[in-house]
């Protein structure tokens, strides 16, 4: 049995000539398959002397595993190789613009609400609500604006038809009187603030039908405009994200406070462009004081006893001076490319720990 | 209010300059809106004297003027044909703007001679129409000066704004006086003037008011002057008036008008010879009417106090005078009105008429009740050095009413409102320079409050003042005491889930608007309508006057903007109120949005595909969910309001509550709110989603995790068209509660192989075991009970 050398040279030249898979099938058939040649040998050992028969058995067994061998690495090599044809053929346009996702915004407004809720939740402020549509007592008689007072004309009211009493309701022209309503529910202390829908008959450039208002009112035995200033003084720089934006305290006049105050902020006017911070003007920016004694016995709390302050400011207004958005029209048309540039994306959720705004 | 400096100082002896007085007058609550400086304003033009002027070589109508500014000598090219060697005239050096123009003065050459300046007209400076020639200055004015300090123009005007409260602050010695309370200066004595009358007034005056009407009027003095002359009012008078915006009409008007700005005392003169008999003050006729001194003639009402004569109204109490017994040049005897007027009828004439005068303005907001006949007495003082003439004695007709109110500061009280430690003495001076009258008790200071500040009601508008006057700068900042070393959420839980739903809405690619809570009572109607209470009274415009009973139209309307802009295709969504009624329950909370034009676009991937019911159905669902409804078990019924598509649209309903609607918005309301379709919505109505009920805590369920593979089987059932997917899913689920964990429609097949009037429900069913692998003869027997209650539920069978 010398003769198995050049079946092997045969053999191995056809695994390694075997282009393709099926080639190299052909000649796993053709060497080991039932009717290979490999394998009628092993069938004529059986004809052999019992020495002779181990020696050929022997040197044929070796044969088949080399072949065997060779066979599986030709495979895993032709099988690589297709792999890599195929991929090479299945190239894709990675350039092109994957599926489209929509991505939504929330609306200023929202955004500048969230902000100063987180910054008035720490100073220990919960958030209150009430009805748009009111009753003159809380919108005004009870704010100490009897029916003939000036300030009443001057709030521009909204008024729904005469009620059969000959009452009126109004829409509030404020978010002031949720002031009273809580102060009639809840007893001091009262840390609320309101931010809320508002309504005046007046519409031009700077005035809009509705805007939004927040009021904030504190109630306790011993807080005064030491506290009123301190109150303002941080949110006015915590909302304006400037640690020494200047803040000043006017005298002023509202007829649900005493004393009063007006809240101006900082800012510099040079070359036309407004910016909030040091400089030579200032903004005003809110309104607030201390309770008047008639407010609080209106809401059946005794101002002998208790004492508090009092504020209110407008949500586009600070929004408009933050974000510099020019025009307070522009925030109620629902105009998608407007929304788009000044909303915010709805994971930038305000919060004092990770900051308010990016 | 606007003020001059030069008038301020008529009742304030003061050094300080122009910034400080308006920074404290801003700091006492006297905001100062606007400075007008003519002094600073023109101070680049200053007094040049002309050395020569000769005839410009080239031109016969111009001069070629050679100007001592003081420092150097400029040539100037002048045209005017006043300008002449030896004069003085108003300099404007090259550089410089001129006023009138706006322009900026260039140094160039006039016809070959060079001109490096001008020499300036009353016209081109602003000062007045005359451009006849240029301005000719006094000889003696001091060359290279300013010249504004020359002619007078270097009075500071300032605008004030005067909050309501501050009647009195309506007059400048009012002003001044708060100012001397602050330090600025000291308020000047001004000794009451008593002008003797010499003969009884030949005119009387009368009230002729009902007793509970009284108060509409309750002091009338007059005073009756004849052999006036009335002329131009000389000069000085003149030029206050116009530099605070008034006109001058004649001495005896600008007197008047001068009581009203210095001390806040409006004052009426009548030509007497046009009044017919007595003054009577008495309550308006309806159907009377006044020619006014405006030239405008109004119709008088009932509730308006008449000022009469024996002929008719001649005036209105508070307000305004009538033309026919206004003083004219040829006037000669006058009658001089100085009365009270109650504030709010005089308020309320005035609105009703639409009538603002300075007269209306101080008595609307309070006219100091003891200044009647002081102001009589110094307007005649005024009348008879101006005018000439000869006094009556004054007709007193009422009384003052009672105005003396005192109120107790107690020493502690500054510091406990107001937060700043002011000692009592320093207390008292401020009330005392304001004019009150203070008394010291053992622990507070008894304050007799002034006639003229009707403001102050008690012990809180006491420390307002003391704050005020010392400097709310002065109090210290104090930080609100923290009642929690660890802040508290400031939201409920019900607040809190509604900014949930909102940043769900947008996390699902919609744009948040917020829109009017009013709108076109049309369109209102497409959306069920308001009911007269909804409907406003007075408003904006004729589009916005109901209280909206839907957010849909709003942002329909807007996505009809969006699409004429070029933006068909949008998400809108807002959470704010809808109004059922006019009650506060009534005012509903909804988070509504809409989407329009395509809700896939067009993209190399795959098609464009429009918006459908079941994108707003995904967004209700989705808003539900952020707010804790228990979406699964919600209920889908078909009775979704008129203004949804009436084949395309649902109710979400927990039971019988109904939580959302969605659809297609109908074709006819889209049609009728002028937008394109399609447009898809929903409302969710948020209140009516029950809050979670909180158990105390906030551990979650325990978790138990099966080790067994869920198994997956699929059926096809035929259904009649009418059944609805819910109903087919409702009886797979009751079919296995235990094995089941999750049941999935994956096809709904009608044509070929499905029988007309039948579709094919294709669902995906997944079943769980819990503990021990399910073999074929369990899954089939789960598979066989789901077969049996579709087929019992729905009457629908296997697919074969």
């Amino acid at each position: 049995m010398t003769d198995l050398e050049p079946l092997r040279d045969r053999l191995m030249a056809a695994v390694a000539e075997a282009a393709d898979l099926d080639q190299l099938e052909a000649v796993r058939l053709q060497s080991l398959g039932r009717k290979g040649e490999i394998t009628e040998r092993m069938k004529t050992l059986g004809g052999l002397a019992p020495d002779a028969r181990r020696a050929a058995g022997q040197q044929l067994n070796e044969l088949k595993d080399a072949v065997a061998e060779a066979l599986e690495a030709r495979r895993a090599a032709l099988q690589a190789d297709a792999l890599d044809r195929r991929l090479a053929a299945d190239r894709i346009d990675v350039t092109l613009p994957p599926r489209p996702a929509a991505e939504g915004r929330i609306h200023p407004i929202s955004q500048t609400i969230d902000e100063l809720t987180a910054i008035f939740a720490d100073m220990g402020f919960t958030v209150a609500e009430g009805p748009h549509i009111e009753e003159d007592f809380y919108n005004f008689t009870a704010l100490n604006i009897p029916p003939e007072h000036p300030a009443r004309q001057e709030h521009d009211t909204f008024y729904l038809p005469p009620r059969a009493d000959g009452t009126r309701l109004v829409l509030r022209t404020h978010t002031s009187p949720v002031q009273i309503r809580t102060m009639m529910r809840d007893k001091p202390p009262i840390r609320i603030i309101v931010p809320g829908r508002t309504f005046r008959s007046d519409h031009d450039a700077t005035h809009s039908p509705m805007f939004h208002q927040v009021e904030g009112l504190v109630v306790d035995r011993t807080s005064h405009m030491g506290h009123l200033k301190g109150c303002l003084i941080e949110f006015c720089r915590a909302f304006f994200d400037i640690d020494d934006l200047p803040v000043r305290f006017r005298p002023s006049y509202f007829p649900f406070t005493e004393p009063s105050a007006e809240v101006d902020i900082g800012c510099s006017r040079q070359g036309g462009q407004l910016r909030i911070g040091h400089g030579a003007d200032w903004l005003e920016i809110l309104g607030c004081g201390m309770v008047h004694p008639k407010v609080l016995a209106n809401a059946g709390v005794d101002p002998g006893e208790y004492q508090g302050f009092a504020f209110g400011m407008g949500i586009e207004r600070i929004a408009m001076l933050k974000y510099g958005i020019p025009d307070l029209r522009t925030f109620y048309e629902s105009d998608l490319r407007w929304l788009r540039h000044y909303g915010f994306v709805p994971l930038d959720v305000p919060t004092l720990s990770g900051g308010l705004s990016r | 209010m606007k003020i001059t400096l030069s008038w301020l100082k008529d009742h304030l002896e003061t050094e300080a300059d122009l910034a400080t007085i308006a920074h404290r007058l801003t700091m006492l609550g006297h905001e100062v809106d606007a400075i007008d400086d003519p002094a600073a304003r023109l101070s680049s033009f200053i007094v040049g004297h002309v050395v020569s002027a000769v005839q410009h070589p080239n031109a016969d109508r111009l001069r070629v003027c050679v100007v001592d500014t003081g420092g150097d000598r400029v040539q100037v090219v002048c045209g005017a044909p006043n300008a002449r060697a030896g004069m003085k005239g108003v300099f404007a050096r090259a550089g410089t703007v001129i006023p009138r123009t706006g322009l900026l003065l260039k140094a160039g050459a006039i016809r070959g001679e060079a001109s490096n300046g001008m020499l300036c007209s009353a016209y081109e400076m602003g000062l007045s129409d005359d451009h006849e020639g240029i301005i000719d200055l006094p000889t003696d004015a001091p060359v290279g000066q300013p010249f504004a300090p020359v002619m007078g123009l270097d009075d500071p005007v300032l605008d004030i704004k005067i909050t309501p409260n501050r009647a009195d602050c309506l007059g400048i010695r009012g002003i001044a006086r708060d100012l001397a309370a602050a330090g600025v200066g000291r308020l000047k004595a001004r000794p009451p003037v008593t002008v003797p009358g010499g003969f009884a007034s030949p005119v009387g005056v009368r009230f002729d008011l009902p007793g509970e009407l009284a108060a509409a009027c309750p002091l009338y003095a007059g005073r009756y002057i004849r052999g006036v002359r009335n002329g131009p009012s000389p000069a000085w008078l003149q030029k206050r008036l116009l530099a605070v915006g008034l006109r001058p009409i004649s001495a005896l008007v600008d007197i008047t008008n001068f009581f009203t700005l210095d001390i806040a005392r409006p004052l009426h003169v009548f030509d007497a010879d046009a009044v017919a008999g007595d003054i009577v003050v008495r309550m308006c006729v309806p159907g009377e009417s006044l020619e006014a001194l405006n030239g405008k003639a109004y119709e008088l009402e009932g509730e308006m106090t008449a000022i009469a004569d024996g002929d008719g109204v001649v005036g209105l109490g508070g307000v305004i005078g009538g033309q026919g017994t206004g003083c004219t040049e040829e006037t000669v005897n006058v009658f001089v009105e100085s009365a009270l007027f109650d504030p709010i009828r005089t308020a309320a004439t005035g609105r009703r008429l639409g009538l603002q005068t300075d007269a209306r303005y101080r008595f609307e907001r309070g006219v100091d009740p003891a200044s009647a006949v002081a102001g009589i007495e110094a307007a005649t003082r005024m009348i008879l050095d101006l005018c000439g003439g000869e006094a009556s004695e004054v007709v007193v007709t009422g009384a003052e009413p009672a105005h003396a109110r005192t109120f107790v500061l107690r020493d502690s009280r500054v510091a406990t409102l107001g937060g700043l430690p002011v000692p009592p003495e320093e207390s008292r001076r401020i009330l005392e320079t304001l004019g009150a009258t203070v008394r010291r008790s053992a622990d507070a200071l008894e304050v007799d409050v002034p006639s003229w500040r009707p403001d102050i009601e008690g012990e809180a508008d006491l420390v307002e003042e003391v704050l005020r006057v010392h400097g709310y700068d002065a109090i210290p900042v104090v930080p609100l005491p923290r009642e929690h070393a660890v802040t508290r959420p400031a939201l409920t839980p019900a607040q809190r889930r509604v900014g949930h739903a909102r940043r769900a809405l947008a996390g699902r690619g919609m744009v948040e608007a917020v829109t009017f809570s009013f709108m076109p009572g049309g369109d209102a109607a497409l959306f069920g309508g308001v009911g007269e209470a909804l409907r406003l009274v007075n408003p904006i415009s004729a589009d916005l006057d109901v209280m909206r009973p839907s957010v849909l139209p709003n942002l329909i309307a807007a996505a009809g903007r969006n699409a004429d802009r070029g933006f068909p295709d949008g998400a809108l969504f807002e959470i704010g109120a809808h109004y059922a009624d006019d009650t506060p329950e009534g005012q509903v909370l909804v988070a509504a949005g809409i989407r329009s034009g395509t809700a896939v676009e067009r993209h190399w991937t795959g098609p464009a595909r429009p918006v459908d019911a079941y994108d707003a159905k995904g967004d209700a669902l989705a808003a539900l969910s952020a707010l804790g409804a228990p979406v699964d078990n919600l209920q889908t019924s078909l009775d979704a309001p008129g203004w949804y598509h009436p084949g395309r649209s649902g109710v979400l309903r927990l039971g019988p509550i109904a939580v959302a609607r969605f659809g297609e918005l109908h074709p006819a309301v889209l049609q009728a709110m002028g937008v394109k379709g399609p447009v898809v919505g929903f409302e969710v109505m948020i209140d009516a989603v029950p809050l979670p009920r909180g158990k105390g805590g906030h551990a979650r369920p325990a978790l138990t995790l099966s080790p067994f593979q869920p198994v997956g089987r699929d059926f096809a059932f035929l259904v009649d068209e009418a059944v609805s997917a819910e109903a087919v899913l409702r009886a797979v689920r009751a079919a296995e509660r235990k094995l089941l964990a999750g049941v999935r429609i994956f096809d709904v097949y009608r044509g070929p192989g499905v029988p007309e009037g039948r579709k094919s429900v294709a669902v995906e069913v997944v079943l769980q075991p819990v503990g021990a692998t399910l073999t074929e003869e369990e899954i089939d027997a789960v598979a066989a009970r789901i077969v049996a209650q579709v087929a019992k539920a729905t009457g629908g069978v296997l697919r074969g």
